[in-house]
């Protein structure tokens, strides 16, 4: 098994505080599905941050893809963030953008032809249910509905790693199946998948998940052991990328 | 996917990408500021440079004349004066053309001063004697001496006044403030790169939460300072465009007053050809020097963040 992601006594600390995120030693099996839980606070966004390389630790090591990236020259961060997917907390949507052009974005910053990209991106949003909101701006749009633009514009590239923040918070039961049941399609061609949740609903709906549990900044569960029961849904038809 | 082409690619042109950031051309203060500077500056130059041929032309004008007063108080004895001397300078090497003011003219611009029986009443009214020297520079210094010389052997109730000597002063006035001008011009310059450094910071801070999204979806610096640049870019454009119109405009009826108007000083104060030809380059190098301004402040606020 390769390690697509590894941590060694990684700490983080915002400005002249206490650590957030301390003593993390865990590694991230490649085309394995993670959940990441915790209470509020606990710091799962700031380890997500680690992740996408939003964030540089205070300490420690972090191997991602290999390659260490806690030394890494900012000029190198964008190659490796385009092998990243990230559904944000608080969606990011680039707020003049339609929905169309937000989940292109990242197709564009990869220079991909917008001919080339027509196709993937509207599958994309029939898949995610907003083929008839692509041309509407974010604001326009339900909590919900921004969430799912989100989710689009993070898997559109068909990241290795895609790393996605409560991206089940705003929308119900309903639509975070299909969108776990999105995340788990991408699973099976590959994708790593580590997703922050504090909805204990979702962690059984994904057979062979294990589970990462936060607590006041340290890993609970460092070894990754714990597995939930597979529940197995019938996986669903793959999007066409 | 489709594989990307490099890191670096250029964000296809395309209305989707010119959205990338808002705010359509020609938005915000910037392109005005900018024609604002720059009309400013090309008066600022036009001036300078028409200053300071005027005062070349002031000099050349004068430089080689001078006048005798024949300042002889017994009429009589000065009317012997005047042709003595006049012969006698006409025969100096360096010296071309040698008029003798006529009395009457003289009498006729003294009269708002002296009352129209001046002539009658004994006061004495000098003689002038107007000489043009067909050599410059230090042979005309030596014929200058040389004049003095002559006139001096005549008679010493006469003076030689060169024209320059009164002249000096003003064109060297004429000449300082075209100097002015063009510091200026300088000043302007360096002001409009500050503008332009803040625009720059300000479109950064505006725009941070796209940039910072962008940043995270894998867009180099180079991409993000592209959307930027092709605005600035275009802002910065059509403000020099703007400005250089209409400076040019008042440097036309500018120069057309004064060549209506002038005398013959002020007459000399035009912009010569080459002017016409300075001033277009100038609005290109503001918009280099703007541009390069506005690239390194994006480059520094970018390389702050990861
Ligand atoms: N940018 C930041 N600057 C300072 N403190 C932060 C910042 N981001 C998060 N924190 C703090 O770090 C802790 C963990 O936050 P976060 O990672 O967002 O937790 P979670 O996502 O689990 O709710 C919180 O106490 C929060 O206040
Ligand atoms: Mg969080």
């Amino acid at each position: 098994m390769t390690a697509i992601v590894q941590f060694e006594n990684v700490g983080l600390r915002y400005g002249f505080g206490g650590e957030t995120l301390s003593d993390l030693n865990f590694s991230l099996e490649q085309g394995s599905f993670y959940f990441l839980t915790g209470a509020s606070g606990a710091g799962k966004t700031s380890l997500l941050k680690l992740l996408y390389l939003a964030q540089r630790p205070s300490r420690g090591a972090i191997h991602l893809f290999g390659t260490d990236i806690v030394t890494m020259a900012r000029t190198r961060l964008p190659g490796f963030r385009r092998r990243i997917g990230v559904v944000f907390q608080d969606f990011r949507l680039v707020p003049h953008l339609s929905a169309y052009d937000n989940v292109a974005l990242p197709l564009r910053i990869a220079g991909v032809s917008d001919a080339q990209l027509k196709t993937p991106v509207e599958e994309m949003l029939h898949w995610v249910g907003l083929t008839d909101r692509a041309h509407a701006l974010p604001a326009t749009l339900s909590g919900g509905e921004q969430q799912r633009v989100a989710i689009a514009r993070a898997v559109i590239g068909r990241p290795e790693l895609l790393v996605a923040d409560e991206p089940t918070g705003n929308v119900d039961m309903e639509m975070a199946n299909r969108l776990i049941t999105l995340f788990e399609a991408l699973n099976k061609l590959g994708t790593t998948i580590v997703v922050a949740t504090h909805d204990f609903n979702l962690l059984g709906k994904v057979a062979n998940a294990r589970m990462m549990r936060l607590d006041e900044g340290k890993l609970v569960d460092p070894t990754g052991a714990l597995r939930y029961p597979p529940r197995a849904p019938a996986a669903p038809d793959l999007p066409k990328w | 996917m489709v594989s990307a082409p490099t890191m670096d690619s250029v964000i296809p042109k395309g209305s989707a990408n010119d959205r990338l950031l808002p705010q359509g051309r020609l938005a915000g203060p910037m392109p005005w500021i900018v024609a604002i500077m720059i009309f400013l500056t090309v008066l600022a130059c036009a001036a300078g440079i028409a200053l300071g041929e005027g005062a070349a032309g002031m000099r050349d004008a004068v430089a080689n004349r001078l006048t005798i007063q024949v300042t002889e108080a017994d009429a009589a004895r000065r009317d012997a004066l005047v042709p003595r001397i006049r012969s006698a300078i006409a025969r100096l090497p360096g010296v071309g053309r040698v008029t003798v003011a006529p009395q009457e003219e003289l009498v006729r611009q003294l009269e708002p001063w002296l009352g129209a029986d001046a002539a009658a009443a004994e006061i004495p009214i000098p003689a002038l004697i107007d000489v043009d020297l067909s050599v410059e520079g230090q042979a005309g210094d030596a014929t200058r001496a040389k004049v003095a010389e002559a006139v001096a052997a005549i008679t010493p109730e006469a003076r030689v006044e060169p024209h320059a000597a009164y002249i000096a002063p003003v064109a060297a006035l004429v000449r300082t403030i075209g100097w002015i001008a063009l510091a200026i011009v300088a000043l302007m310059a360096v002001a409009t790169s500050f503008v332009v450094v803040l625009a720059a910071r300000g479109a950064h801070a505006t725009h941070r939460g796209t940039i910072e999204v962008m940043h995270m979806l894998g867009a180099t610096d180079g991409q993000v300072m592209r959307l930027f640049q092709r605005r600035m870019t275009r802002d910065i454009s059509f403000g020099s465009i703007v400005g250089l119109v209409a400076a040019g405009a008042v440097i036309l009826l500018v120069g057309r007053s004064i060549r209506l108007l002038a005398g013959d000083l002020m007459g000399s104060i035009a912009l010569p050809w080459w002017g016409w030809v300075v001033l277009p380059i100038l609005p290109i190098a503001f918009i280099g020097v703007a541009w390069f301004a506005a690239r390194l402040t994006l480059q520094s606020a970018l390389s702050r963040s990861l």
